[in-house]
């Protein structure tokens, strides 16, 4: 076994060695820039593109036509949210998303209410889970788009998108979907989903980071107004010189994505509903967010009464993340945490896990078993552990906040 | 985020974790901090006759600044006279174990918890200990 061991597969994934293979012959070989038409170094990477295009049109099953590359889910978001506020922006100002979005999303809605949009953040259920009715209830007359994560990045759980398509649709909304987690590990069909834009990302599927793309419907028509100029690339959606070597790297992640995804899934998730089994013999252990609608490679745990920065620091060996951001210089705990209504405690007692194509079922087992030892040394630290053996109710106890 | 060496001796093998009888009179016990805050911290004194602090023990949650803190403390206190261990500085447990600014407050959190365990040791004791102080 190597150490550390991987198991953060959500954060990013290690770039299959197929998919480097082919990336390689890009930068030495096959240099020409897809946009020379005039010679054969251009047509050579033109067609390496265009059969890129093709592959991740067939994983999300649209119209290779509708995809713009770009740098990654970050600016796909981008791109999809401030085109299209700023295009459609006489038609209304209300925009809407969920509370529980990624900071992508979250943070060009924040830029979009400085541009004068007004902007709905959806609160979810406990499970993480959308309630559809109270969705519906905050679409109104003006309302231009909305914005829903297909799964979330913390905690794995899967909205209800083929719903929120059909009542976007119904009422002329728009409907962006960001799929960056949601690649490789669902079955996404384009053409039965009405979805009119999706955000897509290469390093969360086994492809390099740096590389996304951006799906733009055409029927019907969804039209964006360009955050970058420049050549006039991607139907002047997105200019830039093409990273020929990185969306070959895209297209060939996402082609083995297509391939592999079915028997992946029930292996990683054998795999992870090990983990969990293993994890659940402990006392106070909860999971976070729905366990049915979820991706298979996540696992998201609270371990009550340790506190998750030094249970990260227990767990040097194996690489997770924390729900609590105590690493940064705040000392929040997750906000995903917090909008699905756990106690402090909980939030900041949470580690994911996040497994994946090159975890193994050993790495698994000394998880389990590394993970048990540490959290019974933690916990015979911890004052709040006594308290809690001591019958003491923590939620009564008044403490001092500092 | 890289860690101390000292703070990484002391979160790997903690000094004088445990409880000590929070009803008898000998002990003086501090309970500092809140779980929304993320760390919680619990030290307790054992004073002998002459005023000295005998022994010490704590409990902690927390990050592993906060545990490397509350441990290095345990320490720090023992031996001492409770005026002497109620005068300890974050700074001195800060500059001891190298925590950077973001876990400064750490430090600030073990401070408070020996200014709470004197505290609660001298209240339990009333006027009487404060004066056989001063004549100590």
């Amino acid at each position: 076994m190597k150490f550390p061991i991987y198991l953060d597969y959500s954060a990013t994934t290690r770039v299959d060695p197929r998919v480097a293979q082919k990336m390689i012959p890009f930068l030495t070989e096959h240099y020409g820039n897809p946009a020379s038409r005039s010679h054969a170094f251009g047509w050579k990477t033109e067609e390496a593109v265009e059969e890129a295009r093709a592959h991740v049109a067939a994983l999300v099953r649209c119209d290779e036509k509708d995809l713009v590359w770009t740098s990654g889910a970050t600016e796909s978001i981008n791109l999809a949210l401030k085109g299209a506020a700023e295009f459609y922006k006489t038609k209304g100002k209300h925009l809407v998303t969920v509370k529980t979005e990624h900071k992508a999303t979250l943070d060009t809605m924040r830029e979009l209410e400085r541009r004068g949009f007004e902007v709905t953040y959806v609160e979810v259920q406990p499970d993480g889970l959308l309630d559809l009715t109270k969705l519906e209830s905050s679409l109104r007359k003006d309302t231009i788009l909305v914005s829903v994560m297909y799964v979330n990045n913390e905690i794995g759980v899967i909205q209800d998108i083929p719903a929120i398509g059909e009542m976007c649709r119904k009422r002329g909304i728009l409907f962006h979907v960001d799929a960056a987690q949601a690649t490789g590990k669902l079955d996404i069909d384009l053409q039965a989903l009405k979805v009119d834009l999706m955000s897509l990302t290469a390093h969360k599927t086994y492809g390099p980071k740096g590389v996304g793309a951006l799906y733009v419907r055409r029927k019907p028509r969804v039209r964006l107004e360009a955050q970058m100029h420049g050549g006039g690339h991607e139907r002047g959606l997105r200019s830039g010189t093409l990273a020929t070597h990185q969306i070959a790297g895209m297209g060939e992640a996402f082609r083995l994505a297509k391939l592999e995804m079915a028997a992946e899934n029930e292996r990683v998730r054998a795999m992870r509903d090990k983990l969990m089994a293993g994890m659940k013999q402990m006392e106070e252990v909860f999971v976070n967010g729905d366990l049915a609608r979820r991706v298979p490679h996540n696992l998201n745990l609270s371990f009550n009464f340790v506190e998750g920065e030094s249970l990260i620091m227990a767990v040097k060996d194996i690489a997770v993340s924390s729900g609590s951001a105590c690493t940064s210089a705040s000392l929040e705990p997750s906000y995903v945490l917090r909008a699905l209504g756990r106690s402090d405690e909980l939030a900041h007692s949470s580690i994911r896990f996040t497994l994946g194509r090159f975890t193994t079922q050993e790495e698994v087992d000394y998880t389990v078993n590394h993970l048990r030892t540490k959290v019974e040394k933690l916990r015979d630290l911890s004052p709040l552990w006594e308290m809690h053996k001591d019958g003491i109710d923590l939620s009564t106890v008044q403490w001092a906040a500092h | 985020m890289a860690y101390s060496e000292k703070v990484l001796d002391h979160y790997e093998n903690p000094r004088n974790v445990g409880s000590f009888d929070k009803g008898d009179d000998s002990v003086g016990t501090g309970m500092v901090g809140a779980p929304a805050c993320g760390d919680v911290m619990k030290l307790q004194i054992k004073v002998g006759k002459d005023g000295v602090i005998e022994d010490a023990r704590f409990k902690t949650y927390g990050c592993g600044s906060a545990i490397a803190s509350s441990s290095l403390v345990t320490e720090w206190v023992k031996g001492k006279r409770l005026d002497e261990a109620a005068s300890i500085k974050n700074t001195q447990i800060a500059a001891e174990l190298s925590l950077p600014p973001v876990k400064i407050h750490c430090s600030i959190l073990a401070e408070d918890a020996i200014k709470a365990a004197v505290e609660d040791y001298r209240k339990k004791h009333g006027k009487d200990q404060t004066a056989k102080e001063k004549a100590a």
